[in-house]
């Protein structure tokens, strides 16, 4: 019986190795063949992987992660293996009695694994230098996007500067949209506990402090929807901070752009909805330009070009964003927008003027 | 090989000494949390009153010396005992408390002026939650060590005092009393020195 | 004439009353080090319950088994628990048991302060943990903390954490704070001042030189902790602003005091087991402990490093990138003298004649587990790389690898170990080995697969997750494991509780070992020994029972 511990041994440690080496090949695997989302019109979904980088920044971190794997996967084979040699050849053997000699020491061995280890980490620590260079800029990359990303409790703001807005720039919730191929700088602040920002596929995250300035950057190779979420502990619904980085081409960029910069539709025939609107507290967090001034929530003049409600919770079409309307809680349960208890009517009437904010 | 000669008696330190060493070594670094805490937010208050409006370092300075010179007649006090003169430890056991009671006088009189007339809270800004914590916390110090100084006086004067047994116990308690003014020279540095700086 | 040395049967003529009153007032460092062992598992139960509670709302995407509050709370009490409540207690009481027997003393330095100790440790346990009834406080929003076992400020200021329950952890681990600190200066007294004649520093036993360089490392971190909480306390309570971001106070700067901590405090995790793993690979591996001063060197090392890596926890913060290569640097060197350990305890086996019985088991099973957790924690220390995977699953992969593969693993090895010593009678040594094989394989199930999660992207604690990002299926053998690791667990309490009256009797030294605790009777009297041993090596029974080959003096 004792002696099957060391072919138990032998199997679990072979069962590890394979394991552990599968984790890499199987996530990027993972992230390549993940189905997309099924809406209507389908960019192409990038699901977050640190193994399926499509931005420079998190290339560089991919294949320093190999690097880094491969080191780790040798030190982990000799280690392991020199364990599980110990344990096969040097159990004791029936016949066996008495002390086996004792060894006190070895000055010359113990020397080696010190110093090669001390080796092995210094070559690391060189490599890891280099690529903090590269990846944690402190100036904004060259013909850079410059935009603002706010994190609230549990949504996001982003700010473009825009000369065609009255405001002198454009703010949209939720949906970061950017240019394939240039590079963008986002500036991150926080407007109340600290968030993070991560969209593996792009880059690393970056922390969202409040009363500190962070930046990430970051260049979209390929259009399509780069998913991502929340990375730093916010409270109630950290689950439900979720990212989307729409990168299109720099036309479909720029159209979408002005028309964000656009004033909303303003439609006769939604009118009892949008007094509603003002007349309860939805205006008082909720801005829809040129109707109602609101800083706390996400801004409305555009809602309806969006994919999603409830930062990225669920998709948006009338039917979700009625029933959102009606209470919040049931949808993301902890998140700040209470339920204003509206008759069916007025809730009808609301969910119609905001679905004409295209 | 190993003959009895190895049995050896051992040097080992008195476990009086450790514990209080020990104990010191974690009010350091209890202290360094609100050191560090008040030198990182040095000028970071959103508004005043800030340090060169409201702090007075004169009187600081009296007070300072008070304390600093108690550390001085509590080693007379230990001197005292050792020797086995309770009457004289008394004495000097009597003149550290009062120096340390009007340390703590003198700083009351300066929180109450800060407070009363000059509007400087815990609350009101990041220098007032650094300063008062920190200060705070020295002067609860100081009276921990005043009230073992006075327990030991108090039994000094009730005889209660054997020379022989309590010698050593003095002598860990005016280690305590030396780190509180010690601590109080790196508090003055940071608060009245190296805060006043423009 | 074979009375049942049970620990529980010494006093079997009084009444229960009795006992339980004797076990309150005791000063007595070994029945002081049982109540912290016992509550510590008692703890270990609960921490796992709520663990058990997170992976069945994150067995599928969308879950709602429990809701938001409810998870954060489940993990805010889990990691809490964990650190404060079961690693810290079991890991001090176990030092509290044997430091006095391996050293040759009677007792701790101070008896009446050790007590005082736990007591502190206990109450500030229930005092976290009355949380659930007592921190509804004037808002309504009550029940356990739910800020996370770091506790990052600002959320944790009264804007964004109303009620009590951030109170109650701030107070709850204060106070088992001060318990620890007190344990501390005991030990350091008790390891420095009473040890026996002959027993010079370099003859201390491994497990005694790691507790000495912990407690050093608790009396260095707690009180920062402390000051830390203080200053949170006095926001919350009196209005400062030291962490309020609207009066320019910083968030950065409580991450700071924290992790100066929060750093440390894992090496006071991982160094006893470290000194357990030390004691009992040599005994089974019938071999000297390969390059006794270079262990040594090793902990000291690795104690004054701990103190100048905690801003690693902090790369994604947006520190200046020259302070990120400082902390990484530093990071990468306390692998050095972590990797001399794992090498001279491989050295130790090389050419032993190894004993696997289920201390020796578990104590390679926190080899195989600790090298891996290790391995990822070199990973981690890259910079950029941490730049995707912190506060990713990966992470949660990574620390219970060391914490659970390893200080758990190492905690169940000493456990068997020293289980005759206390009781007097063995465990079981079949349902032993089953347990640990069903450990093993329900922790790899549970922790392995939460590596690939995290590279896929997935935080840690969020409290359920999108379907289709490749998450379901790591998160659903996460959650099968947990049912095995329950199973392995439940048979070793069982075993426990069962051995207590149905364990072979162990004798004085059932493991043929080498230190002193096991010359004394099992369980030891409660002057522990009758004539004050001497020692003449760092292995005195080895002296004793080869005369012809005594152990080589390391001075």
């Amino acid at each position: 019986m004792r002696s099957g511990h060391g072919i138990r041994w032998v199997v679990f440690w072979l069962l590890a190795c394979v394991i552990l080496f599968q984790c890499p090949a199987v996530a990027g695997e993972a992230a390549l063949c993940a189905p997309g989302d099924t809406a209507s019109i389908a960019p192409t979904v990038v699901q977050p992987s640190i193994f399926h980088p499509l931005s420079p920044p998190a290339r560089q971190i991919e294949s320093l992660a190999w690097l880094v794997m491969g080191i780790c996967a040798g030190i982990f084979v000799i280690v392991e293996g020199l364990l599980v040699f110990s344990i096969v050849r040097f159990r004791r053997r029936s016949m066996e009695s008495g002390e086996p000699v004792q060894l006190y020491g070895s000055n010359p061995i113990e020397l080696a694994w010190t110093v090669v280890p001390l080796l092995i980490v210094f070559t690391l620590g060189l490599v890891t230098i280099r690529v903090i260079r590269d990846v944690e800029r402190e100036t904004p990359p060259e013909g850079a996007l410059e935009v603002i990303c706010i994190g609230h409790q549990w949504w996001w703001e982003y700010r473009y500067e825009n000369p065609l807005s009255p405001q002198g720039e454009i703010v949209v919730a939720n949906e970061l949209h950017v240019p394939v191929g240039r590079p963008v700088w986002l500036r991150l602040e926080s407007a109340d506990v600290i968030h993070s920002w991560w969209v593996p596929s792009l880059a690393g995250k970056m922390d969202v402090v409040p009363n500190k300035t962070n930046h990430v950057w970051f260049v979209a190779e390929e259009p399509g929807l780069y998913l991502g979420q929340c990375a730093e502990y916010c409270g109630n619904q950290h689950a439900g901070m979720l990212l989307r980085v729409n990168a299109t081409s720099p036309e479909e960029f720029d159209q979408w752009l002005s028309h964000q910069a656009s004033k909303p539709v303003d439609e006769p025939a939604v009118a009892a909805g949008k007094s509603i609107f003002l007349e309860l507290a939805c205006s008082t967090c909720h801005t829809v330009a040129g109707v109602s001034d609101g800083a706390f929530a996400p801004d409305l003049t555009h809602l309806m070009s969006r994919a999603t409600i409830a930062s990225g919770v669920s998709p948006l079409n009338r039917q979700t964003l009625r029933s959102w309307i009606d209470d919040p809680q049931n949808m993301k349960p902890g998140c700040n927008m209470p339920s204003l208890k509206l008759t069916t009517d007025e809730l009808d009437d609301v969910t119609a003027f905001l679905c004409t904010l295209k | 090989m190993s003959s009895l000669s190895t049995h050896q008696e051992i040097w080992q330190p008195s476990r009086g000494k450790v514990g209080m060493a020990a104990l010191i070594g974690m009010e350091c670094f209890f202290f360094s949390g609100f050191i560090v805490a008040y030198l990182y937010y040095i000028g970071a208050s959103a508004h005043g009153p800030f340090p060169r409006d409201v702090l007075e370092v004169k009187p600081v300075i009296v007070n300072s010396v008070a304390l600093l010179s108690s550390s001085w007649t509590v080693v007379a006090a230990v001197r005292a005992l050792n020797t086995g003169r309770v009457g004289s430890m008394g004495f000097w056991l009597l003149i550290t408390v009062l120096l340390g009671t009007f340390f703590i006088w003198g700083t009351l009189a300066e929180w109450r002026t800060l407070i009363y007339d000059k509007g400087l809270t815990i609350s009101t800004n990041l220098f007032g939650s650094t300063f008062f914590a920190l200060i705070g916390f020295h002067a609860f110090h100081v009276c921990l060590g005043l009230m073992a100084l006075s327990t030991v006086w108090v039994l000094g004067v009730l005889g209660q005092l054997k020379p022989s047994r309590d010698a050593m116990r003095l002598e860990l308690i005016s280690w305590y009393w030396h780190f509180v003014d010690v601590v109080w020279i790196f508090v003055f540095t940071t608060v009245y020195i190296v805060g006043m700086r423009p | 004439m074979t009375t049942p040395s049970t620990i529980l049967a010494e006093s079997s003529n009084r009444s229960v009353l009795e006992r339980m009153h004797a076990w309150a007032v005791t000063v007595d460092h070994k029945k002081l080090g049982v109540m912290y062992i016992l509550c510590g598992l008692v703890f270990f139960v609960i921490a796992g319950l709520e663990a058990t509670l997170m992976r069945i709302q994150l067995i599928v995407p969308l879950n709602d088994v429990l809701t938001p509050q409810g998870f954060n709370q489940m993990f805010t009490m889990h990691g809490t628990t964990m650190v404060f409540l079961v690693g810290m207690p079991i890991l001090l009481g176990a030092g509290n048991y044997l430091l006095p027997l391996m050293i040759g003393a009677r007792d701790m330095a101070f008896p009446r302060l050790n007590a005082f100790g736990f007591w502190l440790f206990l109450f500030g346990g229930i005092l976290l943990y009355f949380s659930w009834i007592g921190a509804d406080g004037l808002y309504g929003s009550g029940g356990a903390p739910d800020v996370g076992w770091f506790a990052y400020s600002p959320l944790t200021s009264r804007t964004f954490s109303r009620g009590n329950s951030t109170d109650y952890w701030i107070l709850g681990i204060m106070v088992s704070g001060f318990g620890s600190m007190t344990t501390a200066i005991n030990f350091l007294a008790t390891i420095l001042c009473m040890r026996c004649p002959g027993m010079t520093m370099m003859r201390l036993p491994l497990l005694a030189w790691m507790m000495l360089v912990v407690a050093v490392l608790v009396l260095t971190a707690i009180p920062v902790l402390t000051a830390a909480q203080v200053m949170l306390l006095f926001d919350r309570t009196l209005g400062a602003h030291f962490f309020d971001p609207q009066q320019q106070g910083s968030a950065v700067l409580w991450q700071h005091l924290f992790w100066f901590f929060g750093h440390p405090e894992v090496y006071i995790l991982i160094l006893p087991p470290f000194g357990f793993i030390s004691e009992i690979v040599p005994v089974f591996s019938r071999k000297v402990i390969f390059g006794y001063a270079l262990m040594v060197a090793a902990t000291v090392g690795i104690g004054f490093i701990s103190l100048g890596v905690w801003a690693h926890h902090m790369f994604v913060v947006g520190l200046p990138p020259w302070l990120n290569a400082l902390f990484a640097a530093s990071t990468f060197l306390i692998s050095v003298p972590t990797g001399i350990k794992i090498f001279n305890w491989l050295g130790t086996m090389w050419g032993g004649r190894i004993r696997f019985s289920t201390p020796m088991l578990f104590a390679t099973g926190f080899l195989g587990m600790f090298i891996v957790g290790g391995l990822t924690g070199i990973m981690l220390a890259v910079v950029p790389l941490t730049h995707q995977l912190s506060d990713s699953y990966f992470v949660v992969g990574h620390f219970h690898f060391v914490l659970f593969g390893g200080t758990v693993f190492a905690i169940f090895a000493a456990i068997f170990y020293w289980y005759p010593k206390v009781t007097g009678r063995l465990m079981n040594e079949r349902q032993g080995v089953w347990a640990f094989w069903i450990l093993l394989l329900g922790f790899n199930l549970v922790f392995l697969p939460m590596h690939i999660s995290g590279m896929l992207g997935m935080p840690r604690r969020i409290y359920t997750y999108q379907p289709g990002r490749g998450f379901e299926i790591w998160n659903l053998i996460s959650t099968i494991g947990v049912p095995v690791q329950i199973l392995g667990v439940g048979l070793i309490v069982w075993n426990m509780i069962r051995s207590l009256s149905r364990g072979a009797i162990a004798g004085n030294d059932p493991w043929d070992a080498w230190t002193l605790e096991w010359s004394t009777p099992s369980p030891p009297p409660e002057h522990n020994f009758d004539r004050i041993p001497t020692c003449t090596s760092a292995r005195p029974l080895w002296d004793r029972k080869n005369p012809t080959d005594p152990d080589e003096h390391v001075e």
